[in-house]
């Protein structure tokens, strides 16, 4: 109400490219995930459709898309469906807050970040409920297994980000990217930044954090029962979860857009990438810890170290006044 | 067996008569080829005389190394041994003075029994188990005996003589509906047959069949979990997936032809299963090989080792997660595979060594190739150890998991890397040299914990070793020359060498029967152990003097490791047992045969 006809329009094209674009990223990362991990095991991963195989995701689509759409007769029929939805909406919903430029983003909520922690954990639903819904006892461990992952992790992801709030002085995740014009988060809240990341791992279940599919323990773990599109909803929501982790590392640590000379969109995007890469790396590189490990780290060495971090940078406020 | 011949027959005399001196009457020494103290025991007295070898003897057999039978029935060159229909052998291990015991025990009938010996040697379980399966030969005090390699409805066993060996000779296969039932039936699962104790409550344990197809279980391999929450509380193994008959095939193949299939069995170690199976057929027909044979046949050997290690490598940190490192160590075995393929025509399964040589000569150029391959490994090996041996979740994941003492080892008849990797320096090519060992210049690396993380640590550093043996064949290779080719000039050697069968007719029948039929091996028996790339494998041959054997026993060292699976991994995680399977280090056809 109160807005004029093109302020709709340009909020319509804002939404809908906002989602076209995490989309096409989304499906783009599977090629330069698998070129990425060929080029670092010494092979060529997919090369063979389109220039530098660059139309493997569309040959995956169509092939993903032509599957039968399978439900197991012993699975709970409605929240098999709905599960793998799950993730893909929550995380897309998500992106509504990320400021891509000082002028594009879909929503500029006062509570951005609360609203994306809010958010992330809705996200436990899908894997919790899929691998509840197979009724396979490899779905069920991997359930299991995810449900407390991703709980432990999110209380600790919460507090590493409470540091940068202090410094910003808001929830708000464009008044978060204003505040690093004179200097990027990172430096201030360097552990806030490595504890956002390994957290962030983990939220995505992402190697050496995904103990919830585990192959060489779990076959698929919590997506064991899953094939066709419902699977590749799991599959491009894992990639989005990538992107959105990537995308906020960028926002509140890396000065979002912030950058010399380039467009702001272009900044923005160069950082998420690298933060992808990262992640891609980390999966080529290390092994996987065991569960029980998993959640000691969280709750004997993450979580304090998070609570030392918001003491000490309340602390260095408060003295600088 | 293989040892220095004179040590051998010194002890083995002290053995044998000090089992004739305990058990007087009861016992009978019988000659063997292979120079292994061989006593035939009264069944009523066996079980005390395999305790006594256990606890009492001297020599201190701590280990049962093999437990098989032969079905006696229609062998017809037994002179001087006593009466049996089936003979149940026993074959102990004395680390003290590094000396074997053959005990056989004769039965008598259609349906033998004879006593267990589990409460003596626990790995005694699987190894009466499968002589039950596939003998007919029942245990007394077995704690559970029921078949392990054929399927549970199986009529008859299979290494029987009366038991056919080909489908042909077994009338069509047919399966009507009740059967199907019935075979599906037979499947159900019913914790108690599989010797798993009930909770209080029926919900207490979540069953989970790990397998017969998992990523974690690198073949064909069902292990049955009772879990608690993630916890493991009883893990039973069970196998017979890839079982091929490859016993029953060593009665029916001649002793030529059956080189190939010794190549299946552990399959990552292409000749290396060879190189058992040619010393023990050499040593039934009397042939020495020439210096030439015997360091060709080790730098293959320790190639094929390498290459074994190499999968083990890379499959164990995929096991742990670790995405990259299988592609690595995977390229670095398609550059061994290249000095095998010009040596041997073949990949994994080459087939090249003969009895009485190998196939062929070495071809122009093969030093060039294995020099490249030496100065290729090191800075490859120096980088994994980067990544996967020193990273800190690797040690986390590995160390302290799935540990046992040496002496629990021992009890559990555990060999090679991983008897090596509780502190215990026993090594086959060092303690009883074969083929030439005792030429080279190698150590034997040992670790000093049994863990996951000690056996993956032996095995690593026993790439290096091999490399530093290959690289003394390749610098000490004896030329060719007259006495010194390829192959031996003695008659049994097969294929007989052909140069002068054009020549002379007798030379020309000779080649003829000797490749058509093949060679008539003389009666006996021999076994003849090695140090393989998973432990020690052996081949026990009995001839009948025929052109095929009488009994081809494969012991192979996967099948005791697989049988450590529940007591390594009871009290522990699902992931522990993933990294337990994976630093073992088994092949599935190394343990179903």
């Amino acid at each position: 109400m109160g807005k004029t006809v093109p302020e709709t329009i340009r909020h319509l094209i804002i939404v809908f490219g906002v989602l076209a674009v995490m989309m096409s990223i989304a499906a783009g990362l599977i090629w330069v995930e698998r070129r990425l991990l060929g080029f670092w095991q010494d092979r060529y991963g997919p090369n063979r459709v389109g220039p530098f195989g660059i139309l493997q995701p569309l040959a995956d689509m169509i092939k993903v898309f032509a599957k039968e759409d399978w439900v197991p007769p012993f699975a709970d029929r409605p929240v098999f469906i709905l599960a793998p939805a799950i993730i893909v909406v929550t995380v897309l919903l998500a992106f509504a807050v990320v400021p891509f430029a000082p002028s594009i983003s879909v929503a500029d909520l006062n509570v951005g970040l609360l609203y994306f922690l809010a958010l992330s954990s809705l996200g436990v639903y899908s894997v919790a409920l899929g691998g509840w819904a197979s009724d396979n006892k490899y779905a069920l461990i991997g359930a299991l297994r995810a449900s407390a992952q991703m709980i432990s992790y999110e209380v600790f992801m919460g507090l590493s980000l409470m540091g940068v709030v202090m410094l910003a002085g808001s929830f708000n995740l464009r008044a978060i990217v204003e505040a690093q014009r004179r200097l990027w988060f990172v430096v201030p809240q360097f552990f806030g930044f490595v504890i956002f990341l390994i957290a962030g791992v983990a939220e995505t279940h992402r190697l050496p954090f995904d103990l919830p599919e585990a192959e060489s323990e779990l076959v698929a773990g919590f997506h064991s029962e899953y094939s066709g599109m419902k699977f590749g909803l799991f599959f491009v929501g894992e990639y989005l979860g990538i992107t959105l982790i990537s995308a906020l590392i960028a926002t509140f640590f890396f000065g979002g857009w912030l950058g010399p000379l380039l467009p702001p969109a272009v900044w923005f995007f160069i950082k998420t990438f690298f933060f992808i890469g990262v992640f891609i790396l980390l999966r080529a590189t290390l092994p996987r810890p065991r569960y029980d490990q998993l959640i000691r780290l969280g709750w004997k060495v993450m979580l304090p170290l998070a609570l030392a971090n918001l003491v000490v940078t309340g602390g260095i406020i408060l003295a600088a006044g | 067996m293989n040892g220095p011949a004179a040590m051998n027959e010194n002890t083995g005399k002290t053995v044998i008569s000090e089992l004739m001196g305990k058990f007087g009457s009861a016992a009978t020494p019988q000659e063997t080829r292979d120079g292994v103290p061989t006593v035939w025991i009264e069944k009523g007295r066996a079980h005390e005389a395999l305790r006594y070898l256990k606890t009492g003897s001297e020599s201190r057999f701590r280990m049962l190394y093999d437990l098989t039978a032969i079905d006696e029935r229609v062998r017809a060159n037994r002179a001087g041994q006593p009466e049996s229909d089936f003979t149940v052998v026993y074959h102990l291990l004395s680390y003290d003075k590094n000396e074997d015991v053959r005990i056989k025990v004769a039965l008598k009938g259609d349906s033998p029994e004879a006593r267990s010996v589990t409460d003596i040697w626990p790995a005694a379980n699987w190894y009466e188990r499968e002589v039950w399966d596939m003998f007919g030969v029942r245990f007394d005090g077995h704690p559970n005996l029921r078949r392990i390699l054929m399927p549970p409805t199986w009529k008859g066993h299979p290494l029987r003589k009366d038991h056919p060996a080909r489908a042909t000779e077994m009338g069509p296969f047919r399966l009507p509906d009740e059967r199907s039932e019935e075979e599906q039936m037979a499947l159900k699962f019913h914790p108690e047959e599989w010797g798993i104790k009930p909770g209080v409550r029926e919900a207490d344990y979540m069953f989970l069949n790990l397998g017969p197809h998992h990523p974690g279980t690198h073949g064909l391999l069902r292990i049955i979990l009772a879990l608690d929450g993630e916890e493991i509380v009883d893990a039973v193994p069970d196998i017979g997936f890839h079982h091929r008959g490859a016993e029953k095939m060593g009665e029916r193949q001649s002793w030529h032809t059956y080189i190939p299939y010794t190549d299946r069995i552990d399959y990552l170690a292409g000749v290396l299963n060879n190189l058992p199976y040619v010393l023990a057929v050499e040593k039934l027909a009397g042939i020495e090989v020439g210096d030439r044979v015997k360091v060709i046949r080790v730098m293959l050997s320790e190639l094929f080792r390498i290459e074994s290690h190499l999968v083990w490598y890379g499959t164990f940190a995929q096991d742990l997660g670790a995405l990259s490192p299988v592609f690595y160590t995977f390229y670095d075995r398609e550059r061994m595979f290249e000095i095998i393929e010009a040596v041997c025509g073949g990949r994994m399964h080459p087939s090249w060594f003969r009895i009485g040589g190998v196939a062929q000569d070495l071809p122009r150029g093969w030093d060039g190739l294995v020099k490249n391959f030496l100065d290729w490994l090191p800075h490859r090996l120096a980088e994994y150890d980067r990544i996967i041996m020193k990273n800190k979740m690797f040690k986390v994941r590995t160390q302290g998991v799935g540990a046992y003492t040496l002496d629990e080892a021992m009890e559990w008849g555990v060999t090679g890397p991983n008897l090596r990797a509780c502190g215990f320096e026993w090594d086959w090519r060092k303690k009883r040299p074969y083929s030439g060992y005792e030429w080279f210049d190698f150590e034997v690396p040992t670790a000093p914990v049994g863990d996951c993380y000690g056996r993956a640590v032996v095995r690593v550093e026993e790439i290096r070793q091999s490399m530093r043996i290959v690289r003394q064949c390749m610098e000490n290779m004896p030329p060719p020359a007259p006495g010194r080719e390829y192959k031996s000039r003695r008659p049994l050697a097969a294929p007989p060498l052909k140069e002068k069968t054009m020549l002379d007719i007798e030379t020309l029948i000779n080649h003829f029967l000797g490749v058509s039929w093949g060679p008539v091996i003389p009666p006996g028996e021999a076994a003849v152990g090695v140090e393989a790339a998973k432990g020690n494998n052996s081949y026990y041959l009995v001839s009948d003097g025929g052109t095929a054997s009488y009994r081809t026993r494969i012991r192979t060292p996967s099948f005791p490791h697989m049988q450590t699976i529940p007591f390594l991994s009871r009290g522990l995680t699902i992931p522990d047992l993933i990294a337990i399977l994976g630093s073992i280090d088994f092949i599935l056809a190394d343990i179903d045969r």
